[in-house]
């Protein structure tokens, strides 16, 4: 496998004036209290991750708990404290200013929770600011960011201002603006938090057709489990600045590492989110019946079918060749069971 | 006991001013004391005391100490005037080519650097007065009166008043629509009939200088502050003192540095301007919600593109109403440097006032008025005004404005030329009407004045001397009896109270320096006018606007009569004032409380609307009655920034109080008028406008602290 395009090691980020000599007297051992009664605040404590090409990494925290400072320590819109931070194998600390500017102009694009538009310049304006920035010939950029303009669905509206737009429509313009420069990474810290539920599915949905068009290689910040459960190839879920658990949704779900992810994954529908692979046997059994499932189907979509069958389902993979066995009673036991803290 | 327990605070405020009262009746008056009229420095009196430090003898009545301190801060005017004198005639000479005489002159380094500065300022004021009124200076600079001889025809012809009226007219409408375009139109016209022209497009002239200079160095600091701790941290006390600094006083020392005239005075206006202009775009810049620098940030924007195309017009609202800001201070400078010679509108005023006929000086005051309304409701437009977009106009629909501007330069110069063929002898009406030949109300209201003055004499004089003998005459009585140490206790005690230790070392700073400047019993005169002027306005500001508020439309006819009042130069409140009382305290004292009541009202409204909406519904379900309303919940909310408009009424107050000087006050202001023209008052000048900005420092530090802490309590901001 290739490097992968985001590496992190072992990453703080401490807000405080002697933060640094803390942290260095620490051995890396973080205690966000000691370090709190010396008047220091741990945004990020000890993150370790790689995010590979074409990956969407999810970060799930609620609001205090250090992932919007992950996000900025990544994109070095602050310096973390300590670690090492790699962007397809460059180190990012060592970076000089002018270095940053080229990462940033090339290779990075971002979206922001509040939008984050310039308010004196129209939508097209908005869309090929980092384009003008970068130097640009006038022209090149207004046409490139007439594409964009298309490809976010803002057409006719190219020369309103943000102020003319509803809160849907001016994360359209910030996601068409981060994507402007083409970049290989994206980030997006808390895209749609701004937004009404109706709106905000509408552009989770729209966001998945994207990425299936372009397939960056993304960061994606949330507070809204759901929504990390929808978009992810693998969730990160922090608290107080440290990772709790990093890994796939069905991994999450099914193996929540510690209390604190419990407590989400328990309201969780899981037949909406688990495939057939996620709780398939891997070995056949004899008494295997006629009923063949694929097994990259969502559970809800085939459990009528299955329990209507008295015998095992066979699972196939996308070459129709049987990879696995489910039997009727084990989905039951994932819809319904496991919930013991619950009732 | 109880109560001791349940009021803390209250029975701290009581033994303080029992402490206060105590040292004030055990502290009897000395025998030799009395207030002094003179100006002491001159005058040798064996009873006096000397002392000398740092090579400077200093001169005063010795008391106890604890009636009055002694003056131990007296070397410090003499000692700035000195180094002045020092800085401009003796440090650092050096060699400097002259133009005139063709040879290396030695001039100190200072002087040259000065010198330098009013000749660039000077020909940027030529340049555009010549523009507006024509003349050959300009064209001078840049070749030689022997040229201009034998060329005549390349004297700047000016423009005709037609123009510059239709042109005002054009960007009025460009910026706030037909109204303010009428409104622009009729002043100018107005200021052409009345024959004002000259004088008018003087003072614009010198504010199209200050303004646009004042503004560059403002955003330029302003970005530096933003950029830099260490900038603001240094920036931060002298924008601090030079809010409340009377501009008086910055006249004197400049005087020394720059000379006297139209280019000094530019150079004052700026000190004064630049600070509100440094404030806003601070604040403006601090504005911009961090997700956008961010994503300017992301963009790859380096540090230039980042502000100039991120931060700044991101803040463009706010620096506008700098630029706003800095109109206002530029036409309220442009009167007072008057007194350094500075020609133009303010000038007028000031002959007219010294002469006594109020008609001419209303009638100039009126001019600079309706400019100053226009200029500040035009930026005021700007700043609102939305950007538009232009992409898909043609050609003629984006310089529309442009063009018709054109075309009225063209008609108002063949106006012109017909007007010089039509009026072949007198004077050309359709190019400038002379400043004698316009229609002159002057006599009119002179007539006015002095039928007012005849009718209501009696009345006049009663009210007059009441005032007088029965209210200001024992107050001031009382200020001056009060002993130093008493005073000292008193502010030193409030601070304590209020803003604990830290507040109290800095108002006993502020006081001590006053108390050890010659000018104590100055500035208790100083203080106990402002005084009496902060408590009439509190009563009438915090009534009206209370009254006011109880109706939206009354509301905002408030405002707007806030607005325009404070549009109007302090100098010209004093013309009404003079008109029906002459030259006395009263009048003073009457322009004090006009001028200071507008914060007063208008912050009074200001923090009755601020009281969130969603309490007031939850009053009103539970039931209660108007008064209730009030007395219960808007008023407590509104409470703290009702104070930061009393701490702006103690600023004007002083203000008015030391330009009251020039009608004949007792106080620190007319020590400052002397100074302007006193040789060696530059020292005397500056320290004394330290002294009355110490005294507004005092007051603005109370104030905000305990602003600050009962915002806090009440958990708004």
């Amino acid at each position: 496998m290739s490097e992968p395009v985001i590496k992190c090691q072992s990453v703080y980020k401490i807000f405080g004036a002697n933060a640094e000599k803390m942290l260095k007297d620490s051995n890396g051992n973080v205690d966000a209290k000691t370090f709190q009664e010396n008047g220091c605040i741990v945004g990020v404590n000890n993150a370790s991750f790689e995010v590979s090409k074409g990956e969407m990494l999810v970060v799930m925290g609620l609001s205090g708990s250090g992932k919007s400072t992950l996000l900025r320590c990544i994109s070095r819109l602050t310096d973390a404290t300590g670690g090492k931070i790699f962007i397809e194998g460059q180190d990012l600390l060592n970076l000089n200013n002018k270095e940053l500017i080229d990462l940033r102009r090339n290779k990075m694009g971002m979206v922001f929770q509040s939008f984050a538009l310039l308010p004196h310049k129209t939508v097209l304006e908005n869309i090929a600011f980092p384009l003008q920035i970068k130097g640009i010939k006038t022209e090149d950029s207004i046409n490139k960011a007439m594409d964009m303009v298309k490809l976010v669905g803002l057409d006719g509206r190219e020369n309103y201002f943000p102020r003319e737009l509803s809160g849907g429509q001016q994360q359209r313009v910030g996601i068409a603006r981060s994507l402007a420069v083409e970049p290989d990474i994206w980030f997006l810290d808390e895209p749609f938090s701004a937004l009404d539920p109706l709106i905000r599915k509408e552009m989770q949905d729209e966001f998945l057709r994207l990425q299936e068009k372009l397939q960056k290689t993304i960061m994606f910040i949330t507070h809204d489990f759901d929504e990390a459960l929808k978009l992810a190839d693998r969730i990160a879920i922090m608290k107080d600045g440290i990772i709790e658990q990093l890994d796939t949704p069905a991994n999450i779900v099914l193996n929540p590492a510690t209390e604190y992810v419990r407590k989400f994954t328990e309201e969780v529908p899981r037949e909406k989110v688990l495939l057939i692979k996620d709780v398939m046997d891997e070995t056949t059994t004899s008494d295997i019946g006629d009923l063949k499932v694929s097994k990259d189907e969502i559970i809800e979509n085939v459990a009528e079918k299955i329990l209507t069958q008295e015998k095992t389902v066979a699972v196939t993979d996308g070459k129709n060749n049987i990879v696995g066995s489910i039997n009727p009673a084990k989905i039951i036991n994932t819809v319904f069971g496991g919930r013991k803290n619950n009732h | 006991m109880e109560l001791l327990k349940k009021y803390p605070k209250l029975f701290q405020w009581l033994f303080l001013l029992a402490v206060f009262f105590a040292l004030c009746f055990a502290i009897d008056v000395p025998e030799t004391y009395k207030f002094i009229r003179g100006q002491a420095e001159f005058v040798k009196d064996p009873n006096q005391s000397t002392f000398v430090f740092l090579g400077k003898e200093v001169r005063y009545y010795a008391f106890d100490v604890f009636w009055r301190l002694p003056p131990l801060l007296g070397w410090l005017p003499i000692w700035i005037n000195d180094s002045l004198f020092f800085l401009m005639n003796d440090w650092m000479p050096m060699e400097f080519w002259n133009e005139d005489t063709q040879e290396y002159k030695t001039r100190p380094l200072v002087l040259q650097i000065t010198r330098n500065l009013t000749a660039f300022m000077t020909f940027l004021i030529e340049l555009i007065r010549e523009i507006l009124l024509g003349g050959l200076e300009t064209i001078v600079a840049f070749t030689s009166w022997d040229w201009i001889d034998a060329n005549p025809w390349a004297e700047l012809p000016g423009l005709p008043w037609t123009i510059v009226a239709a042109g005002s007219a054009i960007l009025a409408y460009k910026l706030g629509g037909k109204g303010l375009a009428l409104y622009a139109l009729l002043s100018m016209t107005y200021i052409s009939i009345f024959g004002q022209w000259k004088p008018s497009m003087q003072t614009l002239s010198f504010i199209l200088v200050a303004a646009p200079l004042s503004f560059i160095f403002g955003l330029g600091l302003g970005v530096a502050a933003y950029k830099s701790k260490r900038v603001e941290k240094a920036l931060y006390p002298i924008l601090l003192v030079m809010q409340t600094m009377p501009q008086y006083a910055v006249l004197v020392p400049a005087l020394v540095l720059f000379g006297v005239g139209d280019h000094a005075a530019v150079i004052i206006t700026m000190i004064v301007a630049v600070p509100p202009m440094i404030l806003l775009t601070l604040l403006g810049l601090r504005a911009v919600p961090p997700e956008v620098i961010e994503a300017g940030r992301m963009s790859g924007c380096n540090n230039w593109q980042l502000m100039s195309k991120v931060l700044i017009p991101t803040a463009r609202r706010d620096i506008l109403i700098g630029v706003n800001q800095v109109i206002m201070v530029c036409f309220s400078m442009a009167v007072i440097s008057a007194f350094i010679g500075a020609k133009g509108l303010g000038f007028n005023l000031l002959l007219a006032l010294n002469q006594l006929n109020i008609g001419l000086a209303l009638e100039a005051g009126l001019c600079i008025s309706l400019i100053a309304i226009l200029l500040d409701k035009m930026s005021l437009a700007w700043a609102n005004k939305q950007v538009d977009y232009f992409g898909n106009l043609n050609f003629f629909q984006r310089n529309k404005n442009s063009l018709f501007f054109g075309v009225i330069v063209i008609v108002g110069i063949l106006l012109a030329y017909f007007g010089s063929i039509y009026f072949k002898d007198g004077y050309n009406y359709l190019f400038e009407v002379p400043h004698n030949k316009g229609i002159s109300t002057a006599d009119f209201w002179n007539k006015g004045v002095d039928w007012i003055f005849d009718t209501f004499f009696v009345y006049i004089k009663a009210f007059n001397t009441w005032l007088i003998v029965d209210v200001l005459q024992p107050m001031r009585a009382l200020y001056l009896r009060m002993p130093a140490i008493a005073t000292l206790v008193l502010v030193v005690g409030a601070g304590y109270l209020i803003g604990g230790v830290r507040s109290a070392l800095v108002v006993c700073g502020l006081t001590l320096f006053i108390a050890l400047s010659p000018w104590w019993d100055r500035a208790l005169v100083t203080t106990y006018m402002a005084t009496f002027g902060v408590l009439v306005s509190c009563t009438i500001g915090f009534t009206v606007g209370t009254l006011c508020f109880q109706n939206k439309h009354s509301t905002n006819f408030m405002l707007n009569v806030c607005d325009i009042f404070q549009t109007f130069p302090s100098f010209v409140y004093l013309i009404p004032v003079m008109m029906l009382f002459g030259i006395t305290d009263t009048s003073v004292l009457i322009a004090v409380i006009v001028y200071a009541t507008i914060p007063a009202t208008r912050y009074t409204i200001e923090g009755l609307r601020s009281v969130p909406a969603g309490l007031h519904d939850a009053a009103t379900m539970s039931g209660v009655t108007k008064f209730q309303r009030l007395f219960k919940i808007e008023f407590p909310l509104a409470f703290p920034h009702m104070m930061l408009g009393l701490n702006q009424t103690i600023v004007f107050a002083l203000f008015m109080v030391i330009i009251g000087a020039f009608i004949g006050t007792e106080d620190l202001g007319q020590y400052i008028l002397k100074a302007l023209s006193d040789k060696k008052g530059a020292g005397i000048g500056l320290t004394l406008g330290i002294c009355v900005a110490f005294i507004g420092l005092i007051f603005d530090n109370l104030i905000r602290t305990w602003v600050g802490k009962r915002k806090k309590h009440l958990g708004i901001d």
